[in-house]
């Protein structure tokens, strides 16, 4: 409570001493007989001389911070899509950084140079065609370059990729991720949100999870029987916005059940065994340098973005929408670890689009290994399939003492 | 309302030609003069909550989880608890400013001042087309914005979605609080806010087609009234685009439509909406979002034309190549707007067809800037505080602009979208260009609106230190978005865990950059007390204090109801006779007919 007194003293403590500094300032150009609008010379020539020093400073900012953060922050790129936009990127910052210096230059030593000077009148100059016909032309061509290399590469990213690349599906929710690899077949299973469970949280569509949600809709602790049985109870008397709540839940329930039983009645289960071989990870996403990845992206409640900043890949999960991109790690993370000289380094995927309170925690450490280690670790995980998580009897171990394996290999 | 009935009458004592009561004269005023100055004092307002509201998140960014009693001071416990600021509240701060900034200071602010004050003045009309509807969007202009202010007291929250509002975030209050009441009136506020500027702008549009005065053809007219007809096209066809994302978003919120919504599970609830695209939102969202950004800088550079060929006593060079460079961005500021989405999942060659139609813009930008630069060139400069800021807005306007072109190309926009390189290339481009012309313009115009004069040396401090706080905290930014820092986190304690360099470097330059911020909001103080000292107490303005060509420095200093005090003015020449060969002084009224032989121009 003190402290806000004095803050608020301060406050306005501060108003008061800058109003009487005016007033007294006010009153002594009231002697002087200092008209506002009359510029004087030497006010004049000096914010000019102050303009030409602030664009050295500036320039000298510049200089400093691009020597000193320039490309500290990110480091090299680690994939090979990575190093195509690098180049890219280079050659722009090349061409703004001289337009930046060029225009802000000529702007400055103007402003500077032509300050009002006692008899020297200003140059007539209405228009010349010639010359803005030059600055027209000349910007359209250097964007000509820009735009066809700019195009270029853009198709090489976003194109498909090779038929060879590993699939992997990012699941993104509030406020973690979750990967899951194809499996052996290098198909990922098929989907469905509404097979959301505890035990199929990236709702995989099988015929067994499609048994399992029909079943917890209709008899589950808050499935369709028990509520219309809550309903019907004639012992207690509920409010009438609990009755609502409980029907709006109810009608809600019985639609998604609808659902369900379509689904079962089209399902192929030709289509499980895609999705029983698919393996789940949680904490950290595991590639393999110089494999191609298609990466495949869901969201489950709001709009997320698969951000991997030294892959140099983006791409929004979108609820509702699939989406998906692809990129070639090409620097495994000890690699990394050695050019960085960080022995903490790590490889990371973070969210980049906002998606309520704890956004900025929600990431991923990305571990990239050679590929013996990568085999190495992918042998240890094929006990741990979906089918081994959804049926838990033999295979629970198995995943752990294959993470403890592939973290030695990398260390 | 005794009290209002008392000053009229101690009113009516003084000047007995004047029947105006102190509420038709200063509340519901219909003179465009009287509103313009309303939106200003809004504005300035608003611009200060959001300045507010900017410092203290950047606190929390500079400083984080550190105790602060700024904060605690402001926020409380409730989104401060022991002077260490919420997650949620950061996002709300971090929204509401975005939402002040863009639209109630530099689209209402700026464009509501400048547009009601100059149309009718430089073009020789009595009044706008219709007083009244003027009137009107002032003060829906004003419910907007106080509804806006009243949201940040909301006890969920103010909305938390950041200033693009994208579903689903901001359609499911399970996902974030301030997706709650907070929204609603976001809403609210913002259905307000468009049908203002709606009602503004077809004013402004009308004013300029049907009241020019004799002799103001369109190629006559001052390069400021360009900028404001076009900024009102642009309004006229994007705001009711933003409209029905609204009203859209509104259905999805309250009546279980499923336009933006689809297969979500959200705090444990299965949704059953199906079908709905949230790219469709940020379709039409952009689609305002785009011309909006231009909405925002065309009165700047239009200001800035004006106040640099003034004071450069040089006519602005290429006077038709600025009018066509202000309808070429005008146009293409249409079909841009899905660079904002390269990464959202949208067909990748229909992001090829908005990398091309995105840089073409930069040719009419390039036009311009080597305009001004050549207006400079030879001229006899007067660096009066107006003056120095136009030119502090070429300088901005190019330094924001040129990263533009490495954000415009999609292949690059992959790794810098929603990073801080985004937020230090708009805050330059446009925040501070638009704030820089709209200070050029309050102390150009000063003289017009309150028949006195700002201090000139107050107008110097507050130059010099907006331009170096300002640049000091959006320049190192770009920094912090190379290293890759994504915009709207609450820290960066993620990365201390991976990669402890640029977790060094982000806190390094997090922290100047708060205090070149704190800096740049203590130095409009000056402006602050310069403008309302000035009000009522700066010397009495000459009627053409800047010896500029064009109409409204021909009306008499005291404002009158209707401008002139007898006919209206006609004009003979264009507005840029500055420094003419051959001319007795170095500059022609607008007014004054051209000699025997004097060619136009």
């Amino acid at each position: 409570m003190e402290n806000k007194l004095i803050i608020l003293l301060v406050i306005i403590l501060g108003a008061i001493a800058v109003a009487q500094l005016v007033r007294i300032y006010e009153l002594s150009s009231k002697l002087r007989k200092n008209e506002e609008h009359e510029i004087s010379n030497r006010d004049n020539n000096l914010n000019a001389r102050m303009m030409f020093g602030f664009m050295l400073l500036f320039f000298a900012g510049f200089i400093y911070l691009m020597t000193a953060y320039g490309w500290t922050g990110r480091g090299s790129a680690a994939s090979v899509e990575g190093i195509e936009m690098d180049w890219l990127l280079n050659l722009n910052f090349v061409i703004i950084i001289a337009v930046f210096f060029l225009t802000n230059f000529l702007l400055f030593y103007f402003t500077w140079r032509f300050v009002r000077k006692p008899g020297v009148p200003a140059f007539y100059y209405p228009h010349n065609n010639k010359l803005e016909m030059l600055w027209t032309v000349v910007p359209a061509i250097v964007l000509a370059v820009i735009i066809i290399l700019g195009l270029q590469t853009w198709s090489n990213l976003s194109g498909p990729s090779k038929p060879e690349a590993e699939k992997i599906e990012l699941f993104s929710k509030q406020f973690d991720w979750t990967a899951r690899y194809a499996g052996a077949d290098n198909t990922l299973g098929l989907y469905d949100y509404k097979l959301t469970l505890d035990n199929n949280e990236l709702a995989l569509l099988t015929t067994s999870t499609i048994d399992s949600s029909l079943n917890n809709m209709l008899n589950g602790p808050t499935g369709i029987r028990s509520l219309q049985k809550l309903l019907n109870n004639r012992d207690t008397v509920y409010s009438d916005s609990t009755m609502q709540v409980l029907r709006t839940d109810l009608s809600r329930k019985e639609r998604l059940y609808r659902f369900l039983t379509q689904m079962k009645e089209n399902h192929n289960p030709k289509l499980d065994a895609s999705a029983w071989d698919d393996i789940i990870q949680k904490d950290t996403l595991y590639l393999c340098k110089g494999q191609e990845y298609e990466i495949a992206l869901r969201a489950k409640d709001v709009i997320h973005s698969a951000y991997f900043p030294h892959f140099r890949a983006q791409m929004n999960t979108v609820p509702g929408m699939a989406t998906r991109m692809k990129f070639t790690p090409n620097k495994t993370t000890s690699e990394m670890r050695d050019e960085k000289n960080d022995a903490n380094f790590n490889y990371i995927l973070m969210c980049n689009k906002i998606c309520g309170g704890a956004h900025y925690k929600m990431k991923m450490v990305v571990v990239v290994l050679d590929r013996p280690a990568y085999k190495k670790w992918m042998d240890g995980k094929k006990k741990a399939t979906f089918k081994d998580q959804y049926f838990p009897v033999a295979a629970a171990p198995a995943a752990t003492s294959a993470d403890t394996t592939a973290v030695d290999t990398m260390n | 309302m005794a009290s209002h009935d008392a000053h009229a009458h101690g009113h009516h004592e003084d000047h007995h030609h004047h029947e105006e009561h102190f509420i038709s004269k200063y509340i519901f005023s219909q003179d465009h003069k009287m509103i313009g100055k309303q939106f200003l004092m809004t504005a300035v307002f608003m611009g200060l909550v959001a300045m507010m509201l900017s410092i203290l998140f950047r606190i929390q960014l500079a400083w984080p989880g550190e105790s602060s009693d700024f904060l605690s001071f402001f926020l409380g416990e409730k989104w401060a608890p022991n002077g260490v600021l919420k997650e949620d509240m950061y996002l709300g701060l971090v929204t509401i400013h975005g939402t002040i900034m863009v639209f109630f200071l530099l689209t209402g602010g700026l464009s509501g001042t400048f547009s009601n004050i100059l149309i009718p003045l430089q073009l020789g009309a009595r009044d706008m087309a219709s007083g009244f509807l003027n009137m009107l969007s002032y003060w829906m202009f004003a419910l907007s914005s106080l509804i806006m202010v009243v949201t940040l007291f909301v006890e969920s929250g103010p909305a938390m979605s950041g200033w693009t509002v994208y579903p689903p975030l901001s359609a499911l209050p399970q996902a974030v609080s301030g997706s709650g009441l907070g929204m609603t009136l976001w809403l609210v506020s913002m259905t307000i806010f468009i049908a203002s500027s709606l009602i503004g702008s077809l004013n402004y549009i009308v004013t300029i087609i049907n009241l020019r005065t004799q002799g103001m053809n369109m190629t006559r007219m001052p390069l400021t009234i360009w900028a404001f007809f076009v900024t009102a096209i642009l309004g006229v066809l994007s705001f009711p685009v933003l409209l029905s994302a609204a009203l859209l978003l509104t259905m999805d919120r309250l009546m279980g439509t499923s336009f933006y919504l689809s297969d979500i599970i959200v705090g444990g609830e299965m949704l059953t909406n199906h079908g709905g695209s949230p790219i469709l939102y940020q379709h039409l969202f952009w689609f305002l979002g785009h011309p909006e950004v231009y909405i925002v800088l065309l009165p700047a550079l239009g200001l800035s034309s004006e106040i640099i060929a003034t004071n450069a006593r040089k006519p602005i060079f290429g006077y038709k190549a600025m009018i066509g460079s202000i309808l070429a961005i005008g146009f293409l500021s249409f079909i841009v707007w899905g660079h904002h989405m390269f990464v959202t999942g949208m067909n990748p060659f229909l992001g090829s067809v908005f990398v091309f139609t995105t840089l073409l813009i930069a040719i009419p930008s390039a036009v311009k800037v080597f305009n001004y630069l050549t207006t400079l060139w030879k001229g006899s400069l007067v660096l009066t505080p107006a003056m120095l800021f136009a030119i502090g807005l070429v300088s901005t306007f190019i330094t924001g602009g040129v990263t533009g072109i490495i954000l415009a190309d999609s292949a690059l926009d992959i790794m810098m979208h929603d990073t801080y390189f985004v937020v230090a290339h708009f805050h330059i481009v446009m925040g501070m260009s638009a704030v820089f012309g709209m200070f050029g313009g309050v102390y150009h115009w000063f003289p017009k609106m309150f028949g006195r004069m700002m201090n000139t040396r107050l107008g110097y401090a507050h130059f010099w230190v907006t331009l170096i706080g300002a640049y000091g905290v959006f320049f190192p930014m770009h920094f912090v978005g190379l290293a890759g820092a994504p915009r709207r986190y609450y820290d960066y304690s993620a990365y201390s865990e991976f990669d402890s360099n640029s977790f060094e470097l982000m806190v390094d330059l997090n922290q100047i950059i708060t205090i070149f911020a704190i800096i740049a909001a203590l130095g409009q103080v000056f402006f602050l007390f310069n403008f309302f000292y000035s009000i009522f107490r700066g010397p009495k303005a000459p009627q053409n204090p800047w010896r500029s060509t064009t109409l409204e420095w021909t009306t008499p200093v005291e404002a009158i109801h209707g401008n002139w005090p007898g006919e209206l003015p006609t004009v003979h020449r264009w507005p840029y006779d500055y420094s003419k060969p051959g001319a007795s002084e170095d500059f022609i009224s607008q007014i004054t007919p051209l000699e025997e032989g004097e060619e136009e121009h």
